[in-house]
């Protein structure tokens, strides 16, 4: 998608304006926001679980490399092709190579929003080859011509019959009024792209060090036949996603379907153990893993802000967050919405070009209360405003509110005028004043002053 | 609370005294410094932390009717003085005992003390900084359940937040309107003829929204009601 952080208050105006939005974001958060309170309530370990969840992550990050060369090796020794990309175009141009090397024009993608972080889609329909996203969501959003709006619910934006719309217009099925025959139409039409294609490219949720295995959670299968029906597989993964061993998985497993979706398990978990072997019916004949740096290795040696990279893309944060709410992914014009995408936009594109995205929150710390690894969001949010801020980032109003206000501040005197110039001011050049805040006639520091004179 | 809410805050001072309190109120005083801070104006914000702990630094206790304002100073202050270590051991100091008021009361006051009449239906919206950064929920809600009268009637979703988010509401209004309009339906959803909270910033907002749609529901800060007779 094309980056427009820059304009995010245009978007989020426009997004509060949209109706048929509103509604689509008020239904789709406020059940899949249930769901997780309940599998939560319901699950009293849930909290221990989420601080060892945790405590790995640290433990990940403050030892990465180590890890990744541990996932290197045992990856190998499976037969797994293993490349690292330091940015997004290396890792184009390696899917590429393949593509063009094994003469492919077909390639059907399970869901992945690295593959959306580092351009995929366009750069490989540039190079004449046909792309299908295979997740009902991502399908639709392809379909529409638009980008996902949520990690998770990459169509969350839409109702259904904008879906029944678009099936119609682009696929020319006839209209069908409920979500089972709609599915129908999208399984159908893509099962025979599975048959046909020559590569699968997939995210990975997990990829377990001691011994290789990738781990893929979904619900809709469409990311096992995207992984076992190609003769070619390309895993693509953030190396943030390395985790130690099996006995962490289980913990990170039991937390991530509550959290995105309140499921206690989601219907499909993928363990991937390199290319099919010559005894097996299924399976690639080649499985390629790219561990995709693009901007993390920064954010890792960055100890304030690290923790964004702890990040399990469960989409939690968005679900619950009173900003996202109102006004859904694509106004933060980014492939990362919400309060993670607010910390890691401006890690990612630049501190100033995604100013207004640590701004945009009401620090009301929903967000670190849901997160499955508890990722300190509204700090991290606080600290990117800071550094924001001591770049210029802020207006020069602002700048000059706060200087003055704190200068004021810092005189009992010249605050005990504030409320004086405020009333007169306000009324006076309504434009320079906060809006909103019914000024007193007396202040209680007047009455407690005139009933304790000493 | 001094400017807009003065009464909340001589109410306060009337429950306290009424308690058995001996209250100092240093007239130095000005802001903990919570807007700077929360704008990304660090610098400005400790300066005015290292004022806030100089004029209270011979208090016993800092009673405070806001959530926000206590959350700055126990959990966002130590941080600010996380690299200035006489500071930071100032502010950690402090961080023991400032306390947001319903944690006061319910901790050193034996809830029969407590005595006070309203005979209406309320509905507590619980400010975010109160409820995630100090786990406060069930100390108001003890203290409302000692008023005459009164009956509680939980809105759904009474930890959303309302959108206030000191500047946030002047950097993106329409927003913030919108986020309180989403509290406001709740709020209406309850039935309950008034709304109670704990941070001043929170009740302007609602009460704000409140004044645009026309509704008959009216704003108390907790404190007001427990000085209610």
């Amino acid at each position: 998608m094309k980056t427009k952080t820059e304009q995010f208050k245009t978007l989020a105006e426009k997004a509060l304006g949209n109706e048929a939005l509103q509604e689509a974001l008020a239904r789709a958060c406020g059940h899949i926001g249930r769901m997780r309170s309940n599998a939560f309530q319901n699950f009293p370990e849930g909290e221990t679980l989420r601080d060892q969840a945790h405590r790995i992550k640290t433990g990940v990050m403050d030892n990465l490399e180590v890890y990744l060369q541990r996932l290197e090796t045992s990856a190998r020794r499976l037969g797994i092709k293993v490349h690292r990309s330091p940015d997004a175009a290396d890792a184009r141009q390696y899917i590429l190579g393949l593509i063009r090397s094994r003469n492919i024009s077909l390639v059907v993608k399970g869901k992945s929003m690295t593959t959306e972080e580092i351009g995929l889609n366009p750069e490989l329909i540039k190079n004449q080859v046909e792309v299908w996203e295979t997740d009902l969501g991502e399908f639709i959003v392809q379909l529409a011509e638009e980008s996902p709006s949520h990690i998770i619910a990459p169509a969350i934006h839409k109702s259904q019959k904008e879906i029944a719309e678009l099936f119609a217009k682009k696929l020319g099925v006839p209209w069908h009024d409920n979500a089972e025959d709609l599915t129908m139409v999208a399984r159908k039409f893509l099962r025979e792209k599975y048959f046909r294609a020559g590569m699968g490219i997939s995210g990975i949720n997990f990829a377990v060090a001691e011994n290789g295995t990738l781990v893929i959670v979904e619900n809709e299968g469409n990311g096992r036949l995207s992984t076992t029906f190609p003769p070619i597989h390309v895993a693509v993964m953030g190396i943030e996603k390395v985790i130690p061993g099996m006995k962490d998985l289980a913990v990170f497993l039991k937390i991530l379907a509550r959290s995105a979706t309140g499921q206690k398990f989601s219907t499909y978990m993928s363990f991937l153990q390199g290319p099919g072997r010559t005894d097996e019916d299924d399976g690639p004949e080649e499985l390629h893993l790219i561990l995709l740096d693009n901007g993390r290795s920064k954010i890792l040696a960055d100890p304030e802000l690290k923790p964004s990279l702890y990040c399990l893309r469960c989409g939690a944060c968005l679900t619950a967050c009173p900003v996202y709410r109102r006004i859904g992914g694509h106004a933060y014009g980014w492939v990362y919405s919400g309060p993670i995408g607010a910390t890691l936009a401006p890690q990612y594109l630049g501190l100033l070009r995604a100013k207004d995205l640590p701004m945009a929150s009401t620090l009301c710390g929903t967000c670190a209360s849901v997160c499955p690894v508890r990722i300190p969001l509204p700090d991290l949010l606080l600290k990117l405003r800071q550094r924001i801020q001591e770049q210029g980032g802020m207006t020069y109003y602002e700048k000059a509110f706060i200087k003055v206000w704190s200068v004021a501040q810092n005189h009992p005197s010249g605050y005990r005028v504030l409320p004086v110039l405020a009333r007169k001011g306000m009324k006076l050049f309504p434009g320079l004043f906060p809006k909103g805040i019914p000024l007193s006639e007396e202040t209680f520091h007047q009455w407690w002053h005139d009933e304790n004179p000493d | 609370m001094d400017m807009v809410y003065p009464q909340t805050a001589r109410d306060l001072t009337a429950l306290l005294k009424n308690l058995g309190f001996k209250i100092d109120y240093p007239q130095a005083q000005t802001c903990c410094g919570q807007p700077a801070f929360n704008q990304g104006f660090f610098k400005e914000a400790r300066n005015l932390a290292k004022r806030f702990l100089t004029i209270f630094g011979s208090s016993e206790v800092i009673v405070c009717p806001s959530g926000s304002c206590t959350a700055m100073v126990r959990k966002h202050y130590p941080e600010l003085f996380s690299q200035d270590p006489p500071w930071l051991a100032k502010a950690l100091e402090r961080a023991q005992n400032i306390f947001e008021v319903s944690e006061f009361l319910t901790r050193f006051v034996p809830l029969e003390k407590i005595k006070a009449a309203f005979p209406f239906t309320v509905t507590y919206h619980d400010a975010c900084h109160s409820n995630r950064v100090l786990n406060i929920s069930e100390q108001p809600r003890k203290l409302l359940a000692r008023v005459e009268g009164l009956t509680l009637i939980e809105m759904e979703s009474s930890q959303t937040c309302c959108g206030f988010g000191g500047l946030f509401s002047q950097k993106f209004p329409s927003l913030s309107q919108a986020i309180g309009l989403e509290k406001l339906k709740a709020i209406q959803n309850s039935g309950a003829r008034w709304v109670i909270s704990n941070d001043p910033g929170c009740l302007m907002h609602i009460q704000n929204r409140i004044q645009e749609k026309k509704l008959s529901v009216g704003v108390k800060h907790l404190v007001e009601i427990l000085v209610s007779r």
